[in-house]
């Protein structure tokens, strides 16, 4: 009789740390670990040649701050844009697919997320032929004479934005629309009871309860849009270089580690940053929506 | 093949004297590091060079024929025909094989040096087999790196019979290997300019029709800058291996005014290629061969390759075996065996870049006499009689290799022109 109540009391305190073991251990590893090693290397000085060693080189900071402000400004600029547009489009849709779609939802959602099953650098590709100066869409504008014959999308930060906002998408959409999917319909019906019109029932039911989707889709689109470094390198041109972009030319082609790593660390810091000023202002106790 | 070779900061040549075994003067050091480039740089340290070489990475009293070959190339860069079954094969390789029963494991991972690089490198810092037995490196930057970390295998010269007798001999002077301790060329090519003439409306001849305003916004540059740096350098009529800094800073200010013009719409990577057939760019800065290739495969004409009048860059890419390779034997028999004739021309009649043996015209002229078929014929004729495979004296004449830089050089190089092209 002792036994089994002895090892369900066992297993019942082992339990939470059993469950947390999984997720602890891939954290520890594939996040925590690189993390301390990219800060100990943003910290080192030498060369790639006669190798690199730890001095508490903090130099490597506002070296890559004073020569790239320009590339991290680009980053905030095309990567805050990126977002504003995502979510401009992303709610409207979120919204009608979750209010209006009716039986058919599964399946609009399914469109929508449809054409990310396939690699994001062969659909930025893809961008690059449709938006060529004389591709498909600008073509018979041309030959229309809406657009002056030298007018480009491509290599211009229309371009960058475009194809970012276009990247992360699903990011924005998904959890708005898991937001939106859950707002009480009674509460919809009450409101309108109280003599709310549709615009008040909007404005004072529907888009509060829609915040932590919102807030969520912003996170999940903004940071990665900010430290992207493809689309940049496929769509853009002169004088649109985001720091991503400069990471990974210092990292491959100077190997210059500590200064790639430091550069890299301003720009996570910086996102976290402003992370938590944008929790202070708009955050919520359930990130996720829930 | 894309190239970004920026430099970067080199070595402190009194650490790489502590390095190496062989000790020198304080006055051979300096000499090395002075204006007599890398090659002399690394000779005066004993990192090779003429003065009795203490072996890198010697190999050859043990390696034996294992029957196998793991080759690690660029993308387009061998011969390739489809068999009846739709697979690719490499008919060199294959002849390779029944020639020698060497089985080629061949693979094209290499888009670029720095990538390639950036990836093999932890490996061999820890002293690990990359997996290749054979890869092909550009004399730049990536090159440099893996000779000072001496992770290239010393090659033995008495291996390499054909390559002695067959190489074009500007090919056994090369200042980034002196003697070819470690490399020989695979291919070497040219960069210059591409254009559309039907776009342009007019031939290019000349650098300078880069900076044409009437060409606005439809120019491409390259983003690597060695190829960048020195083709202006080459177009402002300056030798890049004379140049100074004050030089490359005038070059950089001149790049800067185009862009700031808006003539650059982009500094552009391999991509310069899609660019140039879609029209976005009429005229851009290019690489011979790739030329050939995208008018063969888009099955026109509408692209032409010109060396500026002014001079080109021309670059060689090279085969070399890396560290820890589990089967140099065989490596370096490959390396032989493509320097006979027949066989760089096999190469040369699909690769279209400048073929590292002169006789193989002769092999293709044979070819092209036993030829019936007529479109074959032709291209066989415009192989052997283009000069971007065969350049001719004129070619050479303006042609330049990089600038050689120095450690202190290469830092200043690449501030300079980075802080144009990396905007």
């Amino acid at each position: 009789m002792g036994r089994p109540a002895l090892r369900l009391r066992w297993g019942r305190a082992l339990a939470p740390y059993l469950l947390v073991l999984p997720g602890g251990a891939w954290l520890l590893l594939l996040f925590v670990l690189p993390i301390v090693t990219l800060a100990i290397t943003s910290l080192q000085s030498g060369d790639f040649i006669t190798g690199f060693v730890f001095s508490w080189n903090f130099a490597n900071y506002p070296l890559g701050l004073q020569i790239y402000s320009e590339q991290y400004v680009h980053a905030l600029e095309y990567g805050g844009s990126a977002t504003i547009v995502a979510l401009v489009v992303a709610y409207p849709a979120a919204y009608w697919i979750a209010f209006h779609a009716g039986p058919r939802k599964s399946a609009y959602l399914l469109a929508v997320l449809l054409p990310f099953f396939v690699s994001f650098v062969i659909r930025t590709l893809a961008w690059e032929t449709l938006l060529s100066d004389n591709g498909p869409l600008l073509a018979p504008l041309k030959a229309i004479h809406l657009l002056p014959e030298d007018v480009r999308v491509l290599a211009t930060p229309v371009a960058v934005t475009g194809g970012l906002a276009y990247t992360f998408f699903p990011y924005m959409l998904l959890p708005i629309y898991a937001s939106l999917e859950k707002v009480d319909r009674r509460l919809v019906e009450a409101a309108g009871d109280l003599y709310a019109n549709r615009y008040q029932v909007f404005r004072r039911v529907i888009l509060p309860l829609s915040i932590p989707g919102v807030f969520a889709g912003v996170l999940l689109t903004g940071i990665p849009a900010v430290a992207d470094y493809v689309n940049q390198d496929i769509l853009g041109g002169v004088g649109t270089t985001m720091v991503g972009r400069v990471i990974e030319q210092q990292f491959e082609v100077n190997t210059n580690y500590p200064l790639a790593a430091s550069l890299a660390f301003i720009l996570m810091l910086g996102l976290l940053a402003m992370l938590l000023v944008y929790q202070r202002l708009f955050g919520t106790e359930e990130i996720m929506g829930g | 093949m894309t190239r970004e070779r920026d430099l970067p900061r080199y070595v402190e040549p009194s650490f790489l004297r502590g390095l190496t075994a062989s000790r020198i003067t304080r006055r051979d050091a300096l000499k090395g590091a002075g204006a007599l480039g890398l090659g002399t740089f690394l000779a005066a340290c004993g990192v090779g060079g003429s003065t009795a070489p203490s072996r890198v990475n010697w190999v050859w009293d043990k390696a034996t024929k294992t029957g196998q070959l793991d080759f690690a190339n660029w993308p387009l860069y061998i011969d390739s025909t489809q068999d009846a079954s739709g697979a690719t094969t490499h008919p060199s390789l294959d002849q390779f094989t029944k020639d020698t029963g060497i089985k080629v494991n061949y693979s094209e991972p290499i888009q670029d040096d720095p990538t390639f690089f950036a990836k093999i490198a932890p490996e061999l810092k820890l002293g690990q087999a990359t997996g290749y037995d054979l890869m092909v490196i550009t004399n730049g930057i990536q090159m440099t790196n893996l000779q000072l970390k001496h992770w290239l295998v010393e090659l033995d010269p008495a291996k390499l019979p054909n390559f002695f007798q067959n190489a074009a001999p500007r090919l056994k002077d090369r200042s980034y290997d002196p003697g070819n301790r470690f490399t020989i060329p695979w291919q070497s090519g040219f960069t210059g300019i591409a254009y559309n003439p039907s776009l342009t409306g007019r031939e290019i001849t000349s650098f300078e029709d880069l900076f044409d305003p009437k060409f606005a916004g439809k120019v491409g540059m390259m983003d690597g800058n060695q190829d960048t740096g020195n083709l202006t350098l080459i177009g402002m009529g300056i030798n890049p291996q004379k140049s100074t800094p004050k030089d490359w800073q005038k070059a950089a200010d001149k790049l800067k005014k185009q862009r700031d013009d808006g003539i650059v719409r982009k500094y552009y990577d391999q991509t310069y290629i899609k660019a140039l057939s879609a029209g976005d760019t009429w005229i851009s800065m290019a690489w011979s061969g790739d030329i050939f290739q995208a008018n063969l495969s888009a099955g026109n004409d509408d692209l032409k390759f010109v060396i500026p009048v002014e001079g080109g860059v021309i670059w060689t890419d090279n085969m070399c075996i890396p560290v820890g390779a589990a089967h140099p034997l065989d490596a370096i028999t490959y390396m032989n065996y493509v320097y006979q004739p027949a066989i760089a021309a096999m190469l040369a009649e699909s690769i279209d870049y400048v073929t590292p043996v002169p006789s193989a015209k002769d092999a293709i002229d044979k070819d092209v006499a036993q030829t019936t078929d007529p479109a074959a014929k032709q291209s066989l004729q415009a192989t052997a009689g283009s000069p971007l495979v065969f350049p001719s004296q004129s070619e050479y004449a303006h042609s330049y290799y990089y600038r050689e830089l120095t450690p202190s050089e290469a830092g200043q190089w690449n501030d300079i022109f980075g802080a144009v092209i990396l905007t």
